[in-house]
């Protein structure tokens, strides 16, 4: 079993800070690494990889730094997220020759464990540049679980893959977790995270901003005030009606409509249904107007 | 065969980047064969042909083509990261990459060359500058392949020294002589086949230990850069 240990990590490129002092230790299991786009989740990664040495702080596999030791790949795998191939071989080529690189003693045996991990076996001799996106992003876990390694980091992994192949690669990480592997992979998109992981670090503006229990922080996340815009055959009426309610923290009226601040989604979600009904007032719309991730996100940093 | 060494020459092979080579060498071939067959003088054509085309163009340009395409190009597409994630010592990926580069790029030049030199001189002159430009490609390609490790415009900066520094300068700042490819690739075949047709500007020494100075060089320091690579995270 090994450990990837981040201590102190930043990472500045000339004035801008990508990486801003996170700490973390990454153990058996699956790590979800979770935020926006542009929080630094791939410099993070990249630094773990070591394809980036840390601006200050260290980063280690087992006590031994990633950056400039090309031993670690031993014992780590890399799925970054530019999906590039080499797309005159065959995935069969492909993960054979990586295979090769690592000096398995049975490398054919080993990428044909791999290629039947990922479930590529029927398009294993055709050419990778005929590949559909998800394919290809198969083709690549392949050639980097061929040595079995202990850790395994994934950028983005589900990205451009339909809901079969993102299901499958979900069951896919379990496995591995469960078997004792280190697997991190970063996302963007929260639902992805809540399948896969039951541990998942938030990076937010390049810091870490939550860091555990993925249910806890989900709590936390969905327990947030929401701001929704609501119009209505009387307005005016339904912002007297709504102020009444504990879930409503504030509304307020404009020519555009009603801005309803929630304290409880789930009460208020409820509630107005209810209110309408029994007032006779038509709602025409209702569109939670903070539901961006960023703004989840700043919440959480916030909070 | 390394693994390395196959990837390389299959993506070489595969590119279409590969076809912009094979224009020059059979330009050169049809000259020295045109010359030949009007029975135009060896003394008015070699000169131009040998040296000012086949040296001073198709030698470096070829290698400027591959040296910076079996590295360079497989970092432009991102596809270097699968190499690098292997517990492999960099000097196992630069060295077999090197020697296709090196390898291809001589055998691309050195054919034209020694049956130009054959039509306007000799065997002997054919042979020479094969040999000559064999170790010309051999540092012109470490030259390239450090640049696209070095600058993320190997072409560019590439063509500057090819066409500016050893092109031009050379013409007009004799000094320059002593740091061209193409002075040290021009002695050597002097050297083996002593003709009247190419004209020396730098010793036989000078010219054998820059040429190991340069071919040395250049690889250690691909091979540190190669060490220190860093992935921009163009991403996220």
């Amino acid at each position: 079993m090994s450990t990837l240990s981040l201590t102190g990590v930043s990472r500045w490129y000339g004035n801008v800070v990508a990486v801003n002092d996170i700490s973390m230790t990454l153990g058996p299991g699956v790590t979800g690494l979770l935020g926006p786009n542009g929080a630094g989740k791939t410099t993070l990664l990249h630094m773990m990889a070591g394809f980036l040495s840390p601006s200050r702080g260290t980063v280690t596999l087992d006590d031994e730094p990633t950056w400039r030791n090309p031993d670690v790949y031993r014992r780590l795998g890399l799925v970054s997220e530019r999906e590039a191939v080499q797309s005159y071989l065959t995935a069969y080529e492909f993960v054979l020759a990586s295979a090769k690189l690592h000096r398995l003693a049975d490398p054919a045996a080993a990428a044909r464990r791999a290629i039947d991990l990922v479930e590529l076996e029927s398009a294993q001799d055709r050419r990778i540049g005929t590949y559909s996106k998800g394919m290809r992003q198969r083709a690549r876990v392949a050639a980097a679980l061929v040595h079995d390694p202990q850790v395994l980091l994934l950028d983005e992994p589900f990205n451009g893959m339909d809901p079969r192949q993102r299901l499958h690669m979900m069951q896919l990480l379990h496995t591995l977790g469960d078997a004792g592997r280190t697997i991190l992979f970063s996302s963007h998109i929260l639902e992805e995270v809540e399948q896969v992981s039951g541990t998942v670090q938030v990076m937010v503006a390049g810091r870490l901003a939550a860091s555990g229990d993925f249910r806890t922080i989900r709590r936390l996340m969905t327990n947030r005030p929401h701001v929704f815009a609501v119009r209505s055959t009387d307005d005016r009426a339904l912002a007297v009606a709504l102020i009444a309610e504990p879930s409503v923290s504030g509304v307020e009226l404009d020519r555009t409509g009603l801005t309803v601040r929630a304290g409880d989604y789930g009460a208020f979600t409820r509630a107005l249904p209810r209110i309408a009904l029994t007032r006779g007032i038509r709602v025409r719309q209702l569109v939670p107007s903070d539901e961006s991730l960023e703004s989840v996100f700043s919440y959480l940093v916030e909070a | 065969m390394s693994t390395i060494t196959w990837i390389t020459a299959r993506g070489l092979f595969g590119r279409r980047r590969f076809l912009l080579l094979l224009p020059l060498p059979l330009v050169l071939l049809g000259l020295a064969v045109l010359c030949r067959s009007l029975g135009v003088d060896p003394g008015e054509w070699g000169p131009p042909v040998l040296v000012g085309l086949g040296l001073a163009v198709v030698l470096p340009v070829v290698a400027l083509i591959i040296g910076t395409g079996v590295l360079g190009a497989e970092i432009d597409d991102g596809t270097v990261v699968h190499i690098l994630t292997k517990p492999l010592p960099r000097w196992q990926i630069v060295l077999p990459k090197l020697a296709v580069a090196a390898g291809v790029s001589a055998a691309t030049v050195a054919l034209p060359l020694y049956v130009a030199g054959v039509l306007a001189d000799s065997v002997r002159l054919g042979l020479a500058l094969a040999a000559a430009a064999t170790l010309g490609a051999l540092a012109y390609s470490a030259l390239f392949l450090a640049l696209s490790l070095v600058t993320r415009r190997p072409v560019l900066l590439g063509l500057v020294y090819v066409l500016i520094w050893e092109g031009l300068l050379g013409n007009f700042v004799s000094g320059t002589k002593v740091l061209s490819i193409q002075q040290y690739v021009i002695a050597l075949a002097d050297r083996l086949a002593p003709t009247g047709l190419l004209e020396t500007t730098v010793s036989v020494p000078v010219a054998s230990v820059m040429t190991a100075l340069i071919s040395i060089g250049f690889t250690v320091l691909a091979v540190d850069r190669l060490r220190s690579f860093s992935v921009a995270g163009e991403t996220s």
